[in-house]
């Protein structure tokens, strides 16, 4: 757990991780404001779903990335700012082969892929 | 006898796969980790569209080898547990450009015909892509696929390859950078830099791009040159890409892997920012959704080429039990050279015809 | 897009780069400081310019030390950006980097690497668990969040620990327990080294005064701990270790880990700059010089990205490679560089006496050199000792050949928290010297960035 060091004294924003309400002293790294309000589990791996969370607070480990506006992001690195919407990476589903489709263009096609 | 491969990568270790399955004895012989490697940097294709325009037997022996992957990779998985993650229903090629794409149909049904027909493939307009491959964006104009086409991861081939060879009782030195050959007939001896020494009756040099030096000492004029080539590997997503094209694929992590520039820049392996960029664009300008997508990584590799760019199989003429192997499509031709090109080493009857890939034509 | 082109830029804004910018722009030379935080100070003064007197307080007056370079920095003429991802350097001094999500690019005729060090990995088993961070991550968040842990263990060794713990003491927030893991002989193998060491005593009295508060404060050290494992399924619940022979467990759900810390050497390798394997520290450092000149002759590398050496030293190095790069540039004369540069080198050498008995007293545990088979130490692809053993078993002499073997190295971090834990295995494994088992080779981009950003890119330059 971490606890705060002193009565923040700075701008309070709101912001939104996984569909949840926070508030954070604005600038603060998201990293922290998560983990200061008792969030340590950011997201699950890509290869054994395992849960993940800030680790380095330095930018060099990538575990605590999660995605703002579609982009993949280091919350250690990314400020809270207000309105900010934070959400967890889509896991690739490792089981799940891509689905089959085969072309439906032309007679060819079907002749292509009898081939 | 023992047969002396110079050479681990894709290439070496498949003929020494395909020897050791024949139970002959193999003493492989790879060099160190920072070499050149274009095993460890290739694309992953198992390609066929598009090969051999000019020259039909190239396209075919391509072909062949492709029909034989299934078994090739199921012998492996057997052998090593290793799945490489092999696909082959088929790929499409993207183009933006209305010209290239009708060269391109040109040349696809000059080489239908010159193969005598067989050579599936189908011209999409973007309406028609798009139902094969939804996510393709308003700049592709449309595009060729062929169920010819498949891809693998070529890493874990590499790495079930090693496994393999071992698995089946072949000696595999890492670390061993060869020097020197003293060669005779059904002799050949050959320097490490570490002064140790290797001998064995035959010897097949399938080097890459180190084939230049140590070539002459067989026999062969091995004019190979390096053509450097630029690959983007993205984070892991879920996945959406059914089929590879030869500049976009996604790898079984999840990963999209968009490739492959090409530079002759010599031995320079280096990545550069201009290339990035433009194989990020084109990444972008068929996929306008991965426009958010971080890139990873990038790397740069050297295609071993041959003059024409097609390989070459060529067997000494100077010294009895030499041979030299030499292609710059690697993972296609790996099911060939694990099944067909044994015979061809070893000399026994059933031989593949290679005849149009001797070191005669340069 | 027109380039701009400068004499030096710098890349890092902690103290060597600080110093390497305000001694450059002193001396006339155009500077620029490239850095990814919001303020200058690097890790070790992060955010000193706007820490309130409470941060103060509980970071003590070694982290107000930082005040006098950001002030300097802040009055000098170099340009200073902040919150750029620089992912690109060429030999030729060309830097690409992001700044709010666009990729720019500028040019230098020299170039400062002054990225600092990282944590040494710690691959223990539960080490990627939530809950678990680096001790340094913990500080970070007391100087940047606001935050300190609460009843955390602390598991690992180090001076850096001491002053984490006492820094934790004074916000009120001691840890629960310091499982330490230097050993009796440890201590001996330095003791021959302490004679060197008095030279920098100022730094084994702050050692020992920093211990005593931890007694004083009553936290529970153990010390030559082994075995350790952090326990939890889903997050970390506690840490068990052996003991004098005893199997111990303590609950926790923090759990900081600290080895000692390691050059960051991304951007020097990805230079493909020579590197030289350090026995005494046990990494990876780029050759320099003594005035940090790498093997390029346009790339120097100060602080403790060129070896471990402190905030301190790091500060005068900063200087000594801006000194080197403005006299290889022709801006000051031969003279102003010998005379300038020569006390310099005096102090540093008196800050650096320390060095030798530090490295052995507390070196990196044998569990976290030689990790049992089933412990992960790619934390990106998940891929474990046991796992970099079979590589080796199969003729994987390197870590490049592990990396394509089995992805070590290839998740988003680039190799940053496995590397060297690869290289030992390898070494280890293979008998080979961890420098000719060598290290990951490093390609761009340093940092993660959007494909949308890169196409973007070239149409710019052509516009």
């Amino acid at each position: 757990m971490f606890t705060p060091l002193e009565t923040a004294s700075g701008r309070q924003v709101t912001f939104n991780f996984d569909g949840r309400e926070f508030t954070a002293q604005e600038g603060t790294p998201l990293a922290a404001a998560l983990l200061g309000a008792g969030v340590s589990e950011f997201r699950s791996t890509p290869v054994s779903a395992s849960p993940r969370g800030p680790f380095c607070m330095m930018g060099a480990c990538f575990d605590c990335l999660v995605q703002i506006d579609d982009v993949t992001v280091q919350a250690c690195m990314t400020p809270v700012r207000d309105g900010l919407v934070v959400k967890r990476i889509p896991r690739p589903d490792v089981s799940a082969e891509p689905h089959d489709s085969a072309p439906q263009g032309s007679e060819n096609s079907r002749e292509a892929l009898r081939a | 006898m023992t047969t002396l491969i110079i050479g681990g990568g894709v290439v070496g270790l498949s003929i020494a796969f395909g020897l050791l399955q024949q139970g002959k004895s193999v003493l492989v012989l790879d060099g160190g980790d920072g070499d050149f490697r274009a095993s460890r940097g290739n694309f992953g294709l198992v390609w066929i569209q598009g090969k051999g325009v000019d020259c039909p037997s190239y396209s075919n022996w391509s072909r062949r080898s492709a029909g034989l992957w299934p078994g090739y990779a199921e012998d492996l998985k057997k052998l090593t547990g290793i799945d490489i993650s092999l696909s082959q229903k088929g790929g499409v090629d993207y183009f933006t450009d209305e010209t290239e794409l009708k060269d391109r149909i040109a040349a696809l049904e000059s080489l239908k015909q010159a193969v005598g027909g067989d050579y599936p493939f189908e011209v999409l307009d973007h309406s028609g892509l798009k139902k094969l491959v939804p996510e393709i964006g308003p700049k592709v104009i449309g595009g060729l696929y062929s169920p010819m086409d498949g891809h693998v991861n070529p890493l874990l081939l590499l790495q079930a390859l090693s496994s393999a060879v071992r698995r089946l009782g072949g000696d595999l030195r890492t670390g061993a950078q060869v020097v020197g050959i003293e060669a005779a007939d059904r002799a050949f001896s050959v320097r490490l830099a570490n002064g140790d020494r290797a001998e064995g009756e035959a010897i097949v040099l399938a080097a890459g791009l180190g084939a230049s030096e140590l070539g002459p000492e067989l026999g062969f004029k091995a004019p190979v040159r390096a053509q450097q080539g630029q690959v983007l590997i993205t984070e892991r997503l879920p996945f959406f890409l059914n089929y590879p094209s030869g500049t976009l694929r996604q790898v079984n992590e999840g990963g999209v892997q968009i490739g492959a520039s090409k530079a002759e820049i010599g031995a320079d392996d280096r990545e550069d920012l201009g290339t990035i960029a433009k194989l990020a664009r084109h990444a972008v300008d068929v996929f306008p959704h991965l426009a958010p997508v971080n890139l990873v990584r990038s790397w740069a590799a050297l295609r071993v080429m041959s003059p024409d760019g097609l390989p070459i199989y060529q067997r000494s003429t100077k010294y009895e039990g030499a041979r030299f192997v030499t292609c710059h499509s690697g993972i296609t031709l790996a099911a060939a050279h694990a099944r067909l090109l044994p015979d061809w080493v070893v000399g026994s009857n059933q031989v593949p015809d290679l005849s149009d890939f001797s070191e005669a034509r340069f | 897009m027109s380039r701009d082109i400068y004499d030096i830029a710098i890349i890092g804004a902690g103290p060597a780069g600080m110093a390497a910018a305000i001694e450059a722009d002193r001396r006339g030379a155009s500077v620029v400081l490239l850095d990814e935080q919001p303020r200058p100070g690097g890790q070790i003064y992060r955010n000193v310019g706007i820490a309130t007197p409470r941060q103060r307080e509980v970071l003590g007056q070694d982290y107000a030390k930082g005040d006098a370079l950001v002030t300097a920095l802040e009055r000098s003429g170099a340009k200073h950006l902040s919150d750029i991802t620089v992912w690109q350097i060429t030999g030729t001094g060309r830097i690409a980097y992001s700044r709010k999500n666009q990729a720019e690019q500028l040019e230098a005729r020299q170039v400062i690497v002054a990225t600092g060090a990282t944590e040494r990995p710690v691959p223990l088993p539960g080490w990627t668990l939530p809950g678990v961070l680096t001790a340094g991550a913990a500080q970070i968040l007391m100087k940047s969040g606001g935050l300190v842990a609460e009843d955390a263990v602390l598991v690992g060794s180090g001076p850096l620990l001491y002053l984490i713990a006492a820094q934790m003491v004074a916000a009120g927030s001691p840890p629960k327990a310091m499982i330490e893991t230097q050993t009796g002989s440890d201590l001996q193998a330095a003791m021959k080294h302490l004679g060197g060491a008095l030279r920098g005593w100022r730094y084994l009295a702050k050692g020992l005064s920093l211990i005593a508060q931890l007694k004083r404060a009553g936290v529970r050290r153990y010390t030559g701990a082994g075995d350790i494992k952090v326990l939890g399924s889903d997050r970390a619940e506690a840490v068990s270790f052996t003991w004098k022979g005893r199997e111990l467990r303590i609950e926790t759900d923090t759990v900081l880990l600290h080895q000692g810390v390691v050059p960051n050497t991304q951007i020097t390798r990805s230079l493909q700059l020579d590197h030289r394997y350090e026995e005494d520290q046990r990494c990876f450092v780029p050759v320099t010089d003594t005035f940090g000149l790498s093997s390029s002759p346009i790339v120097s590398v100060a602080g403790d990205g060129a070896g471990i050496g402190g905030a301190a030293v790091a500060a005068l190095s900063g200087q000594l490679a801006a000194l080197g790069a403005l006299h290889r540039l022709d801006l000051i004369t031969n003279e102003t560089f010998e005379t300038s540069s020569a006390p310099i080198l005096e102090t540093r050498a008196k800050e650096l006496a320390v060095r030798p008995f530090l490295d052995r007293a507390y070196p990196p545990s044998q569990q976290t050199l030689k990790p049992v088979d089933t412990t992960i130490i790619c934390r990106c692809e998940e891929v474990t000792a046991g796992d970099i053993r079979r590589y080796a078993a199969l003729g994987c002499k390197g870590p490049n050949q592990a990396k394509a073997f089995g992805r070590s190295g290839m998740g988003p971090c680039q190799g940053r928290y496995c590397g060297l834990t690869v290289t030992e295995i390898l070494s280890a494994e293979n008998g080979i010297s961890q420098q000719e088992t060598g290290a990951l080779r490093i390609r761009s981009p340093i940092k993660p960035v959007t494909l949308g950003e890169l196409a973007a890119y070239q149409e710019e330059e052509h516009a």
